[in-house]
Formats: structure tokens, sequence, C-alpha cells
């Protein structure tokens, strides 16, 4: 297929995968087609059993489609074994060899292809510098801390400079203040060696600092992919807004529609622009998605109106939760100034003025 | 009044005597069943051999140790090496040696299938491999029997489906020993192999083959280090055994191909030769320790250290 060709490093057709026969069987991904481009930072996100994974594992080579076709650089690579196929992954329990040393460990896959002693050794200790791990090099992998053994399967994946780095939730073992550090260390390192970067994750809050684009995956298909401003402010299924983010869910009914935009009344009659996925045209009774920090509660003036029910306060903001006139619950986040309360209190009577462009049409 | 460190002293004597006697009937089995029988052997191996067996008590005499290695000729009394039990030793460390390889060339894939079944399936397979265990080695030995006899099955088929013409030779050959050797062995082979590689990892055979090992490389650089301490326990669980087999070299090996165990068992029968049958017996026993030694040398030195 020449069409494949281009700027894409790896390019995803019509990929289904089945496990299992007869009743036993499990569609793991429906009939997938995604392109990732070259030199990005591109993340799989969904929850655990999505399918994520089986992706991942597609591209690396562990599994075979049962039907599609997996394009690196242009080039068929679905019938390769993972030996074969210049691509590399950084495992999510980091499976290092635990009878080789931690410069040894990263030697493997250098001395697999038949490089030069030399090259090798040279190969191996620019690798340990890059993920600061230049004394540790004869040390155990069990003689070393879980963010070093991350650095460390960092390092072997990355010593034969693969033309994808696969990342299977490199960092869901480590304790939050070293996931920090790590998410900027690996957006660094994506930088400094150019590579193509697949990323798997199940933290929203992770996708959305690191990657250049989202692909959001649940039940074996793929719901959109964007970036992450794009998937954050204009979720396109009811899946992708509650999975990333608060939200609030609106009941809609779509009164006019031009391409991309459409307008909208609201329960309590108010009528709103929202934007609307491409290709997508809304028609009857809808749900529009508004951000708790794209609106505002106002005292009049505001397209919704209800009870205030709770006001938490959380330092950087303050979230008002109303419950609405017609029973729905909708949250609002506000900024917090020193010295100057949210000016409501638990009874008041609020309204909610909806930013211009902070709605957004649901396709289901 | 006694004064506080010698309270304490004589708490500690008490506690000291009280782990003694809780010690003592551990160790009166040890020495009674392991340690004291030895040292019968060991005395018996430096006496008079007696006239019909056994040994004359207190006449110590060197006769047993050196008629391991060497014989009187009848005639001139002249020394020379003793060439039969030489050769016997010799059969059997062979002998032993390739059982040793071939239980291990089968028992090593044998063990990682069952290694690689789903969980629930894998008991069923290692209950099949345990099976020969019910039936007594004898029986399966003259099972064997039937087998590699000239009239056997094998001789059958090979004569049906006209590969030979003539019946192969295998009872009474040193090739009958190793057949059934490797057959009796083979379970305790696979069974500590595949204990060794049910506990692999195996994300770190992805890990190889991303990293471009092709299938011999994950097998000679991750498998194999890996499974060591499996591979090291099953050889030793069938070098061991091999080396002092009696039933089988003696059902299939005949009267002429003896090993160490035969010839053990001649000494204290028909041979009347106690102090030389506990002499070998001695000997057997340190080519076996000698035989552990090296195991666990190589396996210090390949680096297999986990945890």
């Amino acid at each position: 297929m020449s069409e494949a060709a281009g700027r894409n490093a790896i390019d995803i057709r019509g990929v289904r995968k089945v496990f299992g026969s007869g009743d036993g069987q499990v569609t793991a991904l429906d009939t997938v087609s995604v392109s990732i481009r070259e030199n990005e930072f591109f993340t799989l996100l969904g929850p655990s059993g999505c399918g994520k994974t089986t992706l991942l594992r597609l591209i690396a080579g562990f599994e075979y489609p049962t039907e599609g076709a997996i394009f690196l650089h242009g080039e068929d690579i679905a019938g390769l074994p993972p030996f074969k196929r210049p691509v590399n992954t950084v495992f999510q329990s980091y499976a290092l060899f635990p009878h080789l040393t931690v410069a040894e460990n990263v030697a493997f896959g250098l001395e697999s292809l038949g490089r030069p002693r030399d090259e090798i050794t040279a190969r191996v200790s620019a690798m340990l510098k890059l993920v600061h791990m230049e004394d540790l090099g004869d040390r155990r992998t069990d003689q070393i801390s879980g963010g070093q053994a991350q650095r460390v399967a960092l390092a072997r994946a990355l010593a034969p400079s693969p033309k994808v780095l696969l990342l299977d939730e490199p960092l869901s073992a480590l304790d939050y203040k070293l996931r920090k550090e790590m998410q900027i260390e690996l957006k660094r390192m994506q930088h400094e060696t150019g590579i193509t970067f697949v990323f798997v994750t199940h933290d929203q809050e992770e996708a959305l600092t690191m990657s250049d684009r989202i692909a959001v995956i649940s039940k074996g298909r793929i719901l959109q992919i964007g970036s992450p401003s794009d998937i954050y402010d204009r979720p396109a299924e009811r899946f992708v807004a509650d999975f990333i983010g608060e939200s609030n869910l609106l009941a809609a009914t779509v009164v006019g529609s031009r391409e991309g935009t459409a307008t909208v009344r609201l329960s309590s009659g108010a009528e709103v622009e929202a934007s609307v996925a491409e290709g997508f045209v809304p028609g009857g009774e809808a749900t529009v998605v508004v951000r708790p920090e794209h609106a505002r509660a106002v005292k009049q003036g505001g397209q919704l109106a209800g009870i205030v029910e709770n006001v938490v306060y959380f330092g950087t903001d303050t979230h008002i939760h109303i419950k609405l006139d017609d029973g729905s619950a909708f949250t609002v986040r506000q900024q917090n100034m020193r010295g100057q309360s949210c000016g409501f209190e638990v009874g008041d009577r609020a309204e909610v003025e909806i930013a211009a462009d902070a709605a957004q049409v649901l396709k289901d | 009044m006694a004064s506080a460190a010698e309270i304490a002293r004589q708490g500690r004597r008490d506690e000291i005597r009280s782990r003694w006697l809780l010690s003592a009937p551990a160790l009166i089995i040890i020495f009674a069943a392991a340690i004291g029988p030895l040292f019968v052997m060991l005395l018996y191996s430096f006496m008079v051999r007696g006239d019909y067996g056994d040994v004359k008590f207190w006449q110590f005499s060197l006769d047993g140790w050196f008629s391991v290695l060497f014989e009187r000729d009848i005639f001139d009394d002249t020394l020379q090496l003793a060439d039969a039990h030489l050769s016997i030793v010799w059969r059997s460390i062979r002998l032993s040696f390739i059982t040793t390889v071939f239980t291990l060339a089968l028992g090593f894939p044998t063990a990682y299938f069952i290694a690689t079944r789903p969980r629930h399936t894998r008991e069923i397979w290692v209950f099949l491999v345990t099976i020969p265990f019910w039936t007594n080695l004898l029986i399966r030995t003259f099972a064997m029997q039937q087998v590699i006899r000239n009239e056997g099955i094998l001789n059958s088929l090979l004569r049906f489906s006209g590969i030979i013409d003539e019946p192969l030779q295998i009872m009474h050959t040193d090739w009958a020993i190793l057949f059934g050797m490797i057959y009796i062995y083979l379970p305790l082979m696979v069974l500590p192999l595949y204990a060794s590689m049910e506990k692999l990892d195996f994300r770190l055979i992805e890990a190889g083959y991303d990293l471009y090992a092709g299938r011999m490389r994950v097998l000679r650089r991750i498998i194999i280090p890996l499974v060591s301490p499996g591979i090291i326990a099953g050889s030793i669980l069938v070098f061991i055994p091999s080396l002092g087999a009696y039933v089988i070299p003696r059902v299939l090996g005949g009267g002429k191909n003896m090993m160490l165990g035969n010839l053990i068992e001649l000494q204290f029968g028909a041979g009347r030769n106690w102090p030389l049958g506990a002499a070998l017996s001695i000997t057997l026993m340190v080519l076996v320790m000698l035989a552990l030694l090296v195991y666990v040398r190589n396996a210090s030195r390949s680096g297999v250290q986990h945890g």
C-alpha cells in the first residue's frame, strides 16, 4: 500500500485483534486505525482493559493482528517477529534481566545486533549518562531502586536507537514525586533523541501534560484523537468528557446547526452556541458538556439557575456545586483571589454563566 | 542469695541444655541412619575378608582398598591394575554422564512445554510426569526390557516398517542400560526444571525478543541462565542415582555390562569380599561428592545467584 508512506512513523490500518476462539472469544481491538507522526509524543489513553496495551504489543510484535496492517515508515511490519522490528519497548514492570548488570542490560540489544565491541561500550556509557546512571553500571539490577530501574529500562530501550520507542505505563510503579520528575525527564529525552514515543497510560493528567497528541481508547475502539487541548476542550463523546477531567453534562435540544457549531436550547430555555465535532451533524436531543472552569457563578444574567448546594475551598480555586432547577447538578470552578470569598454560600440562589465557545455537543 | 550474674549464667546453661535435649531426637536419627552406617562401612573396608563373606573382626588390612585399583596375578604374584574395576568405574561415569545429557535434552523442552501451558492444565501435565513413580522400579525396568529385546516392540516395529531386516541387538549392551536409565530418570530431570521454569518471568523473554535477540540467543542468554538452578538440580538428581544404578544394568545390561552398583553387590554376594565391597561403596560415595562439588563450583562461577 503506497499511500501508507509519508511523514508518519506508524500507520495502523483497520487492525482488529481477537483473543481466544469459539465461545471464549474476546475482541481486544475492534477495527482501529491511527497514524502516529514522526518525532511525536503520542499517548494511548484509556482505562485498564480497554485495549491500549494490546495495541502497543501489536506494534512491538508480541501479538499479531487478526486483521489489518501496521506500517512502520511505510513498510508493512504486521508479520515480522519482534526481533526484526526497529522498535523497542519500556515494559511496565521494566523486565530488566536479573542475571545481568545494569551495563550488560543496556548493552543487550546492541550485542544482539552484532555491533562492534568498542561501539557498544561507548554507546552504553552515553546511554547511562543520558539517564544519569553513569556510576551504577556495575550494579546488579536488584541493587537499584525502582526509579533507577526505570531509568535503566529506558536506557536499554533507547540504546539501539529504535525508530519508535514504546512505553507501557512506565511510570505507574513510581511514587508521586518521582513520577512527576520522570515525566519531565521523558519529555527531555524525547526531545534530545528525536525518537517517536508511543506512550500507554491510564492517567489522564500524565497524558495531558506529556503528549503532543492523545488517542482516547475505550472497549477496543479509538474514540477521539487530538492534541491535549482538543481532547480536553472539545471531547467528542461522553466517555472522553467523563474520563478526562471533570465535566458538567447538560441535556439540550438542537435548534440549529452549521458546520462546526450548533445552537442548542438548555433546560432553562436559554440558547447557547456549542461547537460540534468535525463531520458530525447533531439533531433533536443532545448532550452538551461544559468544563467547570469554563463557567462562572453569577447573581444574575446567567443561562442556567439553581441553588448552591456546597462550596468547597481548594486553595487555588473554589468549587461551587449548584443544583439546577431541572434537578441536575452543575459544578463551577472559580479562581480564588487573595482575601476575597467567592461570594456564594450554601442555600443561595445562583445563576451559571457559560463562557462563549465553552460548550461542546457530544456525539452520544 | 545468688547474684544476678549467677542467675543469668544458670539460665543460659539451662537454655543450652534444653536446646541439646530438644535436638537430640534429630541428632540420634542422623547418627543412626546416616553417619553410623557410613562409619561401619569405613571400618569394614579396612578389615581382613572372612572366608565365607563378612570380615574377621579387628584384623586390619589394606587389602580391600588395594584391590579397588590393583590385582595380584595368581601365577607369578605380579601386580597389575585392576582393569575390570577401572572399566566398570569408567562405564558408570560415562553412562551416567550420557544419561544426564540426554535427560536434559529431552527434559528441557518438556518442562518448557509444561511451564507455558495455562495454569490449570499445568498440574495435569506434572501429574502425568509423576505417574511412573507409582510403579516399582523393577517392573518398569522389565517393561523396558519388553520394549527393546530382540522380539520386542521396538524391533517388531522397525522390522514391520522395513527399516531393518535383522533385529537390533540392544539387550545386554551399554545401549540397553542407557535406554533404561534415560527412561527411568527422565522425571527426575523434568520436575526440578519445571519448578525453575514456572518461576521464570516470561516478560523477560519478550524483552529479549524486543532487543533483537533471535530464538537461539534468547535461549542461551536469558532462559538458560535464569533456569540454571533447575538444570543443576535436575542434573544432580539424575547423575547421582545413575552412578549407583543397580537394578537397571542388572536387568538390561546382563552379567557382562556391570556398573558400580553391580560390582559392589557382587563383592557382598558371590564374591565374598566385604572389605572390597565396602571400599568400592566409599569410592562411589567420593565420586558422587566430587560430582556435586563440580556442579556447585560451576553454578557459582556462572553467577547464578538470585535474591
